[in-house]
């Protein structure tokens, strides 16, 4: 054994390796930082995102359950079958029993399928409902997002342009940010086994098109628009112009960008 | 095909779903499943065994000498393990190097591999090698064959048994110690974070859930210090020492009080303060959870074993011996059970109801696959394997003491001499 070998030199030789590993953290961070500004996006080319703020907004009193967003996304975005990136709620609420001092019976919630196939079918019968009304649901964009927060490789991440997007190439699927989100809009796709969400339809929306859910919907209930790009007339503006709008469970400080406008205290 | 694979998708999720849940949740198991049950338990196993093992080191408790090195054993045994069931669980587990390599900062998650890594690297493992060198040294000129070999290795050189260099082994392994007690603490409590961290989810996003997670883990790791001791000692078929055992388990019982006011105080808080949420939760503790949480975890794994060490504590003269080490095993063996139970209440708990608030799902384990009992099962096992052969290696009581060092070496030069 050799005289030279002290427990120093040992442990200056297991620091000088955990120095080292230690090291490497910093300079894949640098390339991190290189790589986000590259970041994996359906974007094309040349497509600046600090130029852009893109939001959607939903009018409650105009959509009409008729599910053909819920069928157009899942055909744009080939989403795998009984996951949604978008979806309808219904949301019947009955009348109250008689001789009770309630001003309304129970709320009763369904989406089946998520709405893809409309809702044919009837939950109480018609006397009895005191109003009924549907709800699309999609990522709400929010500006403390949860599940970005969370992620621990920042696969997830919110563009310049206020899009909350997964890089799959990098998404390790540990499946954090599907807990995270408060408003069930994420999902570990069964055949990529990484995070899915709605993406505004990103790859359409840098290029100039609509989200395919808005282009579908055939009574204006999705609103879109580019906030930093107003077309004339712009019906984002007018939306926030003529409605007095909200946010889902803005309680829990997630800041949702997705404006609703018409929402019942039931909706959540 | 399409259509009929729906359909008894359908049939098979709609007796499981009460109420409304969002389309997402509307899955036959939840996102994170037993394996992540698992995960948080082995590694409280870890911080609890540290903390018994340091209690020896850092405050002196000479009585508890006999559980030191096989507290630290257990724990590195352990250790080991605790990554597995995450890694398992990833949906791309070639990428887990992501976590260290690109960390978001951000993400309770991505903490994971630097905390584990120091554990491992900085604490457990350092300790150990301070604490074994002297005796490395000696069985790698006493033991023949492949443990003699991998004795050598072990004493990565260092093999001066001088008095200053013991006298810095012996200093060196007491200050890891001090440092490992908080990062022990650091390792759980973060554990605690991830689900503590999530506001989405009323049954996880509480303040107290590190809290909650540290104190289950004490206890849950000295009550496997019990337990294993007290094997151990039946398959080498000698007595535990009683004294050591009594104050092992008074010890458990503390950490058993702290851990059920604390879980106490939590549940107080949520009752009373009955924020939004507070209807599903309780209904799921009258229902879903009412095994897991209100008979294993509330009563089995902790009433039950708390009247019992506590009933040792208050009459421990007039309970005879054998009755001790019996109250002594069952309340270890509870404990363990309830404190596994505890997991799978917070795990599989909180994905057993809609965020919408709105209605309910349920978990049907299966038995094989990724995320089948059986894995579990074998992750839960493995832990022991390991520890049997750690035991075999650097607990067996074939292997000269540490006081006889010079005769050991002498052997060995004689040894050496008769092959000759």
């Amino acid at each position: 054994m050799s005289e030279q070998t002290t427990r120093r030199s040992v442990l200056k030789t297991l620091a000088g390796i955990a120095g080292g590993i230690l090291a490497m953290p910093a300079a894949q961070t640098c390339k991190a930082a290189v790589q986000n500004k590259l970041a994996n996006s359906p974007a094309p080319p040349g497509y600046d995102p600090f130029k852009h703020s893109w939001l959607i907004a939903l009018d409650v009193d105009r959509c009409i359950g008729c599910g053909r967003c819920v069928e157009a996304c899942i055909e744009e975005n080939n989403v795998p079958e009984s996951h949604f990136r978008t979806w309808i709620e219904r949301y019947v609420i009955t009348k109250p029993k008689a001789g009770s001092s309630e001003i309304r019976g129970e709320t009763i919630v369904d989406s089946p399928d998520g709405g893809r196939n409309g809702f044919p079918e009837e939950l109480v019968p018609k006397e009895d409902i005191l109003k009924s009304f549907f709800v699309p649901k999609l990522c709400n964009l929010c500006q403390s997002s949860p599940c970005s927060q969370v992620c621990p490789v920042g696969a997830t991440f919110q563009s310049p342009d206020g899009v909350v997007l997964v890089d799959k190439s990098y998404c390790i699927g540990c499946g954090f940010c599907v807990q995270a989100c408060p408003y069930g809009c994420r999902f570990i796709n069964p055949g990529t086994h990484t995070a899915d969400k709605c993406s505004l339809c990103y790859h359409r929306i840098t290029r100039g098109l609509k989200p395919a859910c808005v282009e579908l919907c055939p009574s204006q209930a999705r609103i879109f628009g580019d906030l930093k790009n107003p077309v004339p007339d712009d019906p984002l503006q007018r939306f926030f112009n003529n409605n007095k709008v909200e946010g889902l469970k803005r309680n829990l400080g997630t800041e949702p960008r997705v404006a609703y406008s018409g929402l019942d205290e039931e909706v959540r | 095909m399409m259509n009929a694979s729906l359909v008894t998708n359908v049939m098979e999720a709609l007796p499981q779903i009460q109420g409304y849940v969002y389309p997402n949740e509307q899955t036959l198991h939840p996102l994170w499943s037993v394996l992540i049950v698992v995960y948080p338990y082995i590694t409280g196993l870890v911080a609890g065994a540290f903390i018994m093992a340091s209690l020896v080191r850092v405050f002196q408790v000479k009585a508890l000498d006999p559980t030191y090195r096989l507290a630290l054993l257990t724990a590195l045994a352990f250790l080991l393990c605790a990554p597995l069931p995450l890694l398992f669980h990833l949906g791309h587990p070639e990428r887990c190097f992501e976590i260290m390599l690109t960390p978001h900062f951000s993400s309770p998650m991505a903490m994971f591999g630097f905390v584990y890594a120091w554990y491992l690297m900085a604490v457990l493992l350092l300790e150990l090698w301070f604490d074994y060198r002297r005796d490395f040294v000696q069985w790698s000129l006493t033991e023949p064959g492949y443990r003699g070999i991998i004795y050598r290795a072990f004493t990565l050189g260092v093999t001066d048994l001088s008095e200053p260099a013991l006298r810095l082994d012996a200093r060196m392994g007491r200050v890891i110690s001090i440092v490992g007690i908080p990062s022990a603490f650091l390792l759980h409590g973060y554990v605690g974070f991830i689900f503590g961290s999530i506001k989405a989810n009323p049954w996880w996003g509480n303040v107290l859930m590190p809290i909650i997670f540290i104190l289950s883990a004490i206890v849950s790791g000295m009550a496997l210090c019990v337990f294993v001791y007290m094997v151990l000692c039946w398959a080498r078929r000698i007595a535990a020492d009683i004294r050591c055992l009594d104050l092992m388990t008074t010890f458990l019982f503390y950490a058993l009080v702290l851990d059920v006011s604390i879980e106490g105080l939590d549940w107080m808080h949520r009752l009373y303060s009955a924020e939004e949420g507070i209807d599903v939760l309780r209904s799921l503790a009258s229902s879903k959870l009412f095994y897991t949480l209100l008979i294993g975890q509330a009563c089995l794994g902790t009433m039950i074993p708390f009247l019992l060490l506590g009933a040792t504590q208050l009459f421990r003269r007039r309970i005879k011996e054998l009755n001790r080490r019996r109250a002594y095993f069952s309340s270890a063996v509870l404990i363990l059970m309830g404190v596994l139970a505890m997991r799978w209440n917070v795990v599989i708990g909180g994905q057993l109801f809609s965020k919408s608030m709105r209605g309910f799902m349920s978990y049907k384990m299966e038995f094989a696959g990724s995320e089948g009992w059986l894995l579990s099962i074998a992750l839960l096992v493995l832990p022991f394997a390991i520890l049997i052969v750690l035991v075999r290696l650097f607990l067996a009581p074939e292997l000269p003491t540490i006081e006889n060092v010079v005769p050991g070496a002498k052997s060995r030069a004689k040894a050496q001499e008769a092959g000759h």
